[in-house]
């Protein structure tokens, strides 16, 4: 029965890179990987009880807490990044 | 016996709502729209497969860990939800339809 639950994960994480892949922006882009990390640890859930190999528990626990830090990072460098580069754009076209 | 239908009951629904949400997150057109989509798996679908799953670990430590692992995925998933929107409204993003009250609201005096 986890098998059903597994093979939708697993479809819906094919979509998001698929949408990570695509994405005209670069929200798009992280919205895809954030959607990708939590169905990874959805799956890392599920593949502890078709495996019946209770390690795998601690693994989804390290791997939420680090998708976490790992989006608001990304976002932080993308603001900085967008914040610094279209002044400078703007910059070189008035002089 | 009853326990592993209602287990198997909520694993199914939980695919399902997976499976939708990302269907829309590929196929929808536009960032918020997006967002929207994936905040179905983030909330119901991580609800749904996690209880289904903790129904068969039952009280035991493998059952307070997934109990942690949904509490801590409600919490932060919102958040990074709201902060990416953030993030994107405040670079300039705009959603692909005007608000409701654009015929109404006399938006070029602003």
């Amino acid at each position: 029965m986890y098998y059903a639950a597994t093979i939708a994960i697993l479809v819906t994480m094919a979509l998001a890179l698929g949408r990570a892949l695509l994405g005209p922006t670069v929200y798009d882009r992280v919205l895809a990987v954030n959607m990708f990390g939590t169905k990874t640890v959805l799956l890392l859930a599920v593949v502890t009880f078709l495996y019946g190999r209770p390690d795998f528990l601690d693994l989804a626990l390290a791997y939420a807490l680090i998708n976490f830090i790992g989006v608001l990072a990304v976002l932080e460098f993308v603001q900085k990044h967008s914040l610094r580069h279209p002044k400078t754009d703007q910059e070189r076209e008035r002089s | 016996m009853i326990l592993d239908v209602a287990s198997w009951l909520l694993l199914l629904a939980g695919g399902f709502f997976v499976f939708a949400g990302g269907l829309g997150a590929l196929r929808m057109p536009d960032f918020y729209t997006r967002a929207h989509a994936s905040g179905l798996t983030d909330s119901m679908g991580t609800i749904l497969i996690l209880s289904g799953v903790a129904l068969q670990a039952g009280f035991s430590l493998a059952g307070l860990k997934l109990f942690t692992i949904l509490a801590f995925l409600l919490l932060t998933s919102p958040t990074a939800t709201y902060a990416l929107a953030n993030a994107a409204y405040f670079a300039g993003l705009r959603p692909l339809l005007p608000p409701l009250s654009a015929e109404t609201d006399d938006r070029k005096t602003r």
